[in-house]
Parts: C-alpha cells; sequence; structure tokens
C-alpha cells in the first residue's frame, strides 16, 4: 500500500488502513494457557508446584469435610461413628448451634427476637447502601436502631421510644435554628433532647406507660454471633461519623480543637485495643458515678468505636489531603460556607478516595469484636472456648469449631470488601 | 477585529484597592498597590511568573488573606468577618487556570449547586438558569456529563458557567487559557470577548496579547509584588515607558 519507509521523502496517504481481526494465533484458549501456564521454564515450574500442593490441600481436606459426622450427641459418639477413619465431626455444630448463634443464656424461646432484628438489619441497611433506592426508605433506617434495641433487650417500648422522640425534637429544633447559627442550633438541639428524656425519669413505675413491653433480656446473657453482628454494625456505624468529625478537626484551623483531635487520635492509635476493652471492663465504673453501672455492651461500643474512628479519621485525612487544593478554593469562590462546601464538595470526593480504607478498618474491627471474648462476654469465639470446648461431652474438638467461625467471619467480611468493590466502581465519575 | 473596549465603563467603583501589602511568612508579595476598577472596566494584568498578578485577583475574593491596607468590592470592605467575605464572594466569579469543576458532580450539577445552596434558588430555576447559561457558553450538549469526559476547553467553558450561574457583578480570570491545547484557547476567549460585549467588569490574568489589545480598556504590568505600569492597551503595547515593560513585552512579542 504506502510506501513511508522508502527513501522517497514526501509522503501523502489517500486510503486510510482497514481495521480487520487479530490472526488465530493471537487469541483463543491455547494461547491463553500458554501465555499464562506455561510461558517459560520457570513459569512452567511454578505451575505444577501450584498445582501439586493445591492438590495435597484437597486430598487432606476433602475426605475429612466430605466424610463429617453431622449428628452425634457427643465427640465420643462422634468418634465412634467414624470408627477410626477419618471425618469432622460437625455435630458439633448442629448440636450447639443455637448457642454459636445466640450465646448460652438467651431465652430460647425468644430467639425469634434477634433473628426478626437481624432480617430488618438488610431492610435498614439496603438504602444507606444501594443509594439508588428510594430515599423514603431512609426512615426505616432511622428507626432501625430502637426496633432493633427493643427486639434484642426487650422491656417496655416506652424507653426507646423516648429516646427516639428525644431525637427527633432535636433534630427539628436544630433544623428551625440552623440558618441563623450553626453552633446555637446544635446546643438548643441536644437542650431539647436532654430535657425531653430528663421528664421522662419522672414516668412512675407502675404507669400505663411501661405496660406495652416485651420480656426483657439482661445484656449480660447476649452472645454468639450475635454479640459480634451487634458490636460489628454498632461501631462501624457510630466511628464513621466520629471518625468524619475527627478529621475534620484535626484541619481545624482553631487550635483548642485541633489538638484535642490530635491527641485522641495519637492516644487512641499508640494504645492496643484489649487494654482499652480491659478499661472498659474494668476501670470504667470509676469515672460512672457510684451505682450508675452503665451497661458493660455500652462500655466495649464506646470503646471500640473510640479505636476505629481513630484509625478511620487518620484514613479519611488522608482523602482530604489528596483531593487539589482548587477544589476547596472553587467551593470558596462561589460562596459556599464551610459546612456547605464540606458536604457537597470536599467530603464526597475524599470519603470516595477514602472507601478501601475505610472498608479495611470496618473489616478489621469486625474481626476484633473477638477479642471480647477476654473480658468474659460470650461472644462466638468466647462460646467456642468457654461453654463449648469445656464442656464435657465437646472437650477437645477444636477444628470444626474455630473452621466454622472462621468460615462465617470470611463470609462477612467478604461481603464486605466486595460490596465495597461494587461502590467504587460506581462512584467512578472521574473517567480516567 | 473588533474593537469591544472603550464602552460603557460607567463612574461607579466596583472594586477599590488602596494601600495593599501581603506577605507570605517574611515574603514580601504584594506592596503597596492601589488600584479602582468601575464597574464595567475590563483590566488585563500581566507580567512575569511570580510577579504576584495571580495573588492580587486572589486577594478581590480572599482567597487569600492581605495584611495591610483595604480592599472594597462593591462598597463591601473585605475584613475577616466571615459574613462579608460570603458576601463578596457570592458577587465576584472566578475562573481558574485548572477550571477546577467538581469531577464527582455532572455539569449541570456543577452549575446548579451554587445557585441552590448560596442564592437558595429553587432547583427547577436553577437548571433553567444553567440551561441558558450553559447555551450561552455553547455546550448545553454536554449537561448530563461528568467534567472528565470533556475537553480541557469545553471543561473552562463550563467553569465560566457556572461562575456566571451566581450571576456575579465582577469576574475574575486566573490565567484561563494557560493550561489548554492552541486550538482550545480560541474558544475560551471567544467566551471571554462575549461576557465583554455584555459589559462584565472583568480582571484578567493572562498573557494573551490578542485578547488585552481587543478587550481591555486598561493593562496592568505588575513585577515584584508592585504594579509596574498600566496604561490603555494601545498605548501600553506600542510606547512601553518602563524599561522592564519594554523588556518582558520584547520577550513575550518577540517570537
Amino acid at each position: 500500500m504506502s510506501d513511508t519507509s522508502a527513501s522517497a521523502v514526501a509522503f501523502v496517504r489517500t486510503e486510510s488502513v482497514p481495521a480487520s481481526a487479530p490472526p488465530s494465533n493471537a487469541a483463543g484458549p491455547v494461547k491463553w494457557v500458554k501465555d499464562n501456564l506455561f510461558a517459560g521454564v520457570g513459569n512452567s515450574i511454578l505451575t505444577v508446584l501450584a498445582i501439586l500442593a493445591i492438590y495435597m490441600v484437597l486430598s487432606k481436606s476433602m475426605p475429612w469435610i466430605l466424610n463429617g459426622v453431622w449428628d452425634a450427641p457427643s465427640l465420643s459418639a462422634c468418634r465412634e461413628i467414624l470408627n477410626g477413619e477419618t471425618g469432622a465431626c460437625f455435630a458439633v455444630l448442629s448440636e450447639r448451634w443455637n448457642q454459636l448463634l445466640f450465646g448460652f443464656k438467651y431465652p430460647s424461646e425468644l430467639y425469634w427476637r434477634p433473628a426478626l432484628a437481624f432480617v430488618l438489619l438488610f431492610v435498614a441497611a439496603a438504602p444507606v447502601l444501594f443509594f439508588d433506592l428510594p430515599r423514603k426508605l431512609l426512615i426505616f433506617t432511622g428507626l432501625y436502631p430502637f426496633i432493633a434495641f427493643w427486639l434484642i433487650w426487650g422491656g417496655p417500648i416506652f424507653y426507646p421510644l423516648i429516646a427516639l422522640i428525644g431525637l427527633v425534637v432535636a433534630y427539628k429544633v436544630f433544623v428551625a435554628f440552623e440558618k441563623n447559627n450553626f453552633a446555637m442550633a446544635l446546643g438548643l438541639g441536644a437542650l431539647s433532647a436532654i430535657v425531653i428524656w430528663y421528664l421522662s425519669g419522672f414516668v412512675g413505675e407502675n404507669s400505663a406507660l411501661l405496660a406495652f413491653s416485651l420480656e426483657s433480656v439482661p445484656s449480660r446473657d447476649l452472645g454468639g454471633f450475635m454479640l459480634n453482628m451487634m458490636l460489628g454494625v454498632t461501631c462501624v456505624s457510630l466511628s464513621l461519623p466520629l471518625g468524619i468529625a475527627l478529621a475534620l478537626g484535626r484541619q481545624s484551623s482553631m487550635p483548642f480543637i485541633r489538638y484535642i483531635c490530635v491527641i485522641f487520635i495519637e492516644f487512641i492509635r499508640g494504645v492496643p485495643l484489649i487494654t482499652l476493652l480491659f478499661v472498659a471492663s474494668v476501670m470504667l465504673s470509676y469515672f460512672f458515678p457510684p451505682g450508675s453501672g452503665v451497661d458493660l455492651f455500652i462500655r466495649v461500643v464506646i470503646m471500640i468505636t473510640m479505636f476505629s474512628s481513630a484509625y478511620i479519621a487518620e484514613v479519611i485525612r488522608g482523602g482530604l489531603a489528596a483531593l487539589p487544593k482548587g477544589q476547596y478554593e472553587a467551593a470558596d469562590s462561589l460562596g459556599l460556607d464551610y459546612a456547605q462546601a464540606m458536604r457537597l464538595i470536599i467530603l464526597p470526593q475524599a470519603l470516595k478516595i477514602s472507601i478501601p480504607g475505610i472498608v479495611n478498618v470496618a473489616v478489621g474491627l469486625f474481626k476484633d469484636t473477638t477479642l471480647v471474648s477476654v473480658i468474659s462476654m460470650f461472644d462466638m469465639i468466647g462460646m467456642i472456648r468457654g461453654p463449648i470446648v469445656a464442656s464435657t461431652d465437646w472437650n477437645g474438638i477444636y477444628w470444626e469449631l474455630f473452621g466454622f467461625a472462621g468460615l462465617l467471619f470470611f463470609v462477612v467480611c467478604y461481603g464486605i470488601s466486595q460490596y465495597s468493590q461494587w461502590l467504587e466502581r460506581r462512584l467512578a465519575t472521574d473517567h480516567r | 477585529m473588533a474593537e469591544v473596549a472603550k464602552m460603557q465603563v460607567s463612574d461607579e467603583v466596583a472594586i477599590s484597592i488602596r494601600n495593599m501589602n501581603k506577605w507570605y511568612g517574611t515574603f514580601h508579595v504584594l506592596r503597596d498597590i492601589d488600584l479602582t476598577v468601575h464597574q464595567g472596566e475590563r483590566i488585563v494584568v500581566c507580567g512575569p511568573s511570580g510577579s504576584g498578578k495571580s495573588t492580587l485577583i486572589r486577594c478581590i475574593n480572599a482567597l487569600e488573606e492581605h495584611q495591610q491596607g483595604s480592599i472594597e468590592v462593591d462598597g463591601t470592605l473585605l475584613s475577616s468577618d466571615l459574613k462579608n467575605i460570603d458576601k463578596i464572594r457570592s458577587e465576584v466569579g472566578m475562573c481558574f487556570q485548572h477550571f477546577n469543576l467538581f469531577p464527582h458532580l455532572s455539569i449541570l450539577e456543577n452549575l446548579t449547586l451554587a445557585p441552590i445552596w448560596v442564592r437558595k434558588t429553587p432547583k427547577k430555576e436553577a437548571e433553567e438558569l444553567a440551561m441558558h447559561y450553559l447555551e450561552k457558553v455553547k455546550i448545553p450538549d454536554q449537561a448530563n456529563k461528568f467534567p472528565g469526559q470533556l475537553s480541557g476547553g469545553q471543561q473552562q467553558r463550563v467553569a465560566i458557567a457556572r461562575s456566571l450561574c451566581m450571576q456575579p457583578r465582577i469576574m475574575l480570570f486566573d490565567e484561563p487559557t494557560s493550561a489548554l491545547d492552541p486550538e482550545m484557547i480560541k474558544e475560551v476567549l471567544d467566551t471571554m470577548i462575549e461576557l465583554a460585549e455584555d459589559g462584565m467588569t472583568m480582571i484578567c490574568v493572562t498573557h494573551e496579547m490578542g485578547f488585552a489589545r481587543q478587550v481591555a480598556n486598561r493593562v496592568i504590568f505588575m513585577d515584584e509584588g508592585q504594579i509596574v505600569e498600566q496604561n490603555e492597551p494601545e498605548e501600553f503595547f506600542n510606547n512601553p515607558q518602563s524599561p522592564r515593560t519594554q523588556l518582558f513585552l520584547s520577550q513575550i512579542l518577540g517570537h
């Protein structure tokens, strides 16, 4: 066709080269195998070794899993059934299923309540996670913490109701005064909530308001995977806003706010979570007025939330630092005030950049909830190490139980990670 | 070339800068700046890099703080009072060298954001306004795309439209064409010329001398943080007085 390489300097293209399909040796499965598995001597050796390793793992584990016993009252009975053959004893899972999920003290006739709360969790989380859903669903998300509290702990509906009313009134007051002064609106809102909660304290013991109630379950009776889920969901959803506030506070031009945030973040990051949990279980009661007895669950939630919010704050600070200065300037030059610029321009972009880091912290937090087993709360790991393995029936069984616990945590964490990747793709508007 | 300049300049003072000084740490960036801009006036600021021209116009809408002297915009004194700053910023539009569009919002959302949140315009009205200005900058068909999908020239025109949606009385341009390819410079300059024809008060930091000749009523030359020379464009380009200006002009017009 054209003769560009020839000696002639002058060249004019008169017709363009048509696009054509690639030759057969440049596509197809054979080419893929050749390119990816056996591209060279070293590559081929690695492929063979990898296949060998996979074979060895599966050849040991598959018979153990497939030959598992699902129905036996104890470990010794299970071994009798196996009669010397290789096989797992999954019977412990089926026999102690409810204990693994709900702990050993939660009344068994009330299992439906946490189960219902768990199902409703998905309904509540959906509009937050998938923002294409109608925004009206967020109303249920707002109600969910109170519903879940009532379902799991029981007691008169009056208490969660009054907590909800206090917050709704506080929000209404805040919105009413927000236009005048942000700080004043915040203060007035908080004040009105406190007044309502204070007044509700005057309702008598035998008042009709307390009549409508579910059977009450104390915090120390909670346990199993339910406890992990409760701690995980509560702490993640509380530590995200707290982390954002800390990250913004750390960038504040007001020295007091900045130093408080810096000291908080650096202190919390410098202390192991397990130490904080011991503080929560043993020492925190010294700081509360005598006899007030703040619930251990709440103390643990406070500690884990503080811990992960410090990490989330640093992740978000990274996102804020990654934004070009021009974004702040553009927002300023249009006359947006600080709150608007943060909410509409800066945070949406900074949070998007921070998604992988935030998810990292969230996954870590969820797994760290198992640490509460060392302060004698019977979460899933606490249940396994305590009541189940210590019982005469199941003494000496480990693989099946911890394998199951690992699988359950893996499913949740992998789900979180997949969601975050979907979210990143969904939010990608920069078209790089 | 149509002479747009020297028309409808009123006596009303839009910006008045008196004896303004600014330091970055101990570095004296702006020294004794005195400048009065009338309503409808179009001023081009030029000078070597580091001469403080960008800093000067960024002081006008308080993106930079000045330490001495006073800046008055439309009769509002620029002080550390946030209310005054927000008032001035909503009256003064600004275009940046790197456009600074909001990449997470569509073009339409970029344009309606400030009217909705700052001016409290109803959404529908804000969208009509946005489409009006998008038509003015000749890209209404891009309204639902994201900034990353547009060319540099289109992005800069969107940025101009975004500022216009706040219906400012004054527009500041900070080297609006320096990050653009030659083909795109023209489309942005055309938009700015049209804006000038509509009588907008403009201060442009730019090295586009053709634009300065065609549009400006006044060209200001800055060096080392000071206003060295200012004059009408014809006089400025044909008969520069200061040796520093002569050197600068010979360098940028020399090739």
